[in-house]
């Protein structure tokens, strides 16, 4: 594997858990449970998908042969995409929505802080803007982590149940491989093992504080990193691919 | 191929008139979106920064960029989206701000995000009508990502913040 094609899987790994989480969000465009959840959730959904289209941006100009941002997102498929397990869960409650939310606002919120001192000057200035977006993503998610498991004792339970089903696909998002290897070794890169204590001192934080527990003994599934994926993702794609499988190069 | 008549501060003149599609009350000079201006062989290279990576107003920025040119004879444009340095909202002056209070948007306060924000500490926030401190926050996102929704409990209007960043 050369530096360049390393690179390309890496800002392929980070917009892929953008745009999946992002278009997951958008789902709940017209359908929040409360008119300012539905702005808040939506408008989340649209910085992680701008994020997303920068850094694809990115990719298909280190890939330099001939596919834009938009070939990336809508023609690849389900085993080209390399989003975390985590973001491509479906929705379900509002607990559901939020805890799934909370996990991967926290990963993203230290993983993009230490990426800021990528040597990479794309990757820097990407990630320090999307940081301050991402710090308002964290602090949403964290006061309903707050809300509904201090909320009814019926929120509570939903709140732990979402835990309880979510928790084992969080292993996967700080996977590492040749990939990070290679380029953590040039400074691009960073090591997730220091991104996953910071973000189990943010959770365990957060849990405890809202008499929330985090399950044990749990068997962690792996794979996004290979492109191997939940049945979830096949449905996502055939949904936010459709219109641009069915209509190519279509525009408004 | 046209040659460019116009000089680089003319150029920025125009520009500058061109108002924000959400906040139509401040230009995209005064926002500091419109970043840098030259040109390069008969070319003219506008930079330009989006204010939120998703800002769905970029593309109609862009547009107008292109039809203020048109307008004064110019076709040879070239829009440049730069990420670097981040957009803030510091870059907004104080002018600006005033506009923005007038318009009913209770402007930025001074100091950019930061770690303490996760503490979800609530700022004083004045109400841009009757300018009393007793404020509330309803949401941490408003009518676009780059605003949150609050409630003044003196005069019961609710009104938009723009979010530092």
């Amino acid at each position: 594997m050369t530096t360049q094609e390393a690179l390309f899987n890496y800002c392929l790994r980070l917009a892929d858990n953008h745009l999946i989480l992002g278009h997951r969000l958008s789902e709940l465009c017209s359908k929040g449970p409360v008119l300012e959840e539905d702005i808040a959730c939506t408008n989340i959904s649209l910085d992680l998908i701008g994020q997303a289209n920068a850094l694809l941006q990115y990719a298909a100009s280190i890939e330099n042969n001939g596919r834009n941002e938009d070939d990336l997102a809508f023609l690849r498929h389900e085993r080209h995409f390399y989003n975390s397990l985590l973001s491509e869960q479906p929705n379900r409650d509002f607990a559901f929505t939020m805890v799934k939310q909370f996990l991967i606002d926290a990963f993203n919120y230290y993983l993009f802080d230490e990426l800021k001192k990528s040597k990479d000057l794309t990757i820097s200035a990407l990630t320090t803007k999307g940081h301050k977006e991402i710090t308002y993503h964290l602090r949403h998610s964290s006061t309903w982590i707050d809300r509904l498991g201090l909320g009814t004792d019926e929120s509570n339970l939903r709140t732990q149940n979402a835990i309880n089903e979510l928790w084992r696909f969080t292993d996967d998002m700080f996977v590492m491989d040749e990939v990070d290897k290679m380029l953590i070794t040039d400074g691009i890169a960073t090591d997730l093992n220091i991104i996953k204590t910071k973000w189990q001192n943010t959770v365990n934080g957060a849990f405890e504080k809202a008499n929330l527990k985090i399950p044990e003994k749990v068997w962690m599934q792996y794979g996004s990193k290979q492109g191997k994926h939940t049945e979830h993702l096949g449905f996502l794609l055939a949904e936010m691919q459709h219109l641009h499988r069915a209509y190519p190069g279509v525009k408004w | 191929m046209n040659s460019i008549s116009l000089s680089i501060d003319e150029i920025r003149n125009l520009l500058s008139q061109i108002p924000d599609p959400e906040i139509p009350v401040i230009t995209i000079a005064d926002l500091g979106i419109l970043r840098e201006i030259s040109i390069q062989d008969n070319t003219c290279i506008i930079s330009i920064t989006p204010t939120y990576s998703g800002c769905p107003a970029m593309k109609m920025i862009e547009d107008e960029i292109i039809k203020k040119f048109r307008e004064n004879g110019v076709e040879n444009v070239k829009i440049n989206m730069v990420y670097h340095p981040a957009w803030t909202t510091d870059w907004i002056n104080d002018e600006a701000k005033e506009k923005l209070r007038i318009y009913g948007i209770a402007p930025p306060e001074k100091s950019t995000v930061n770690k303490s924000s996760l503490m979800s500490e609530t700022k004083e926030i004045a109400c841009p009508q009757c300018r009393s401190k007793n404020t509330e926050m309803i949401s941490q996102f408003g009518s676009t990502a780059c605003k949150a929704l609050y409630r003044c409990k003196d005069c019961k209007e609710a009104f938009d913040y723009f979010k530092c960043i």
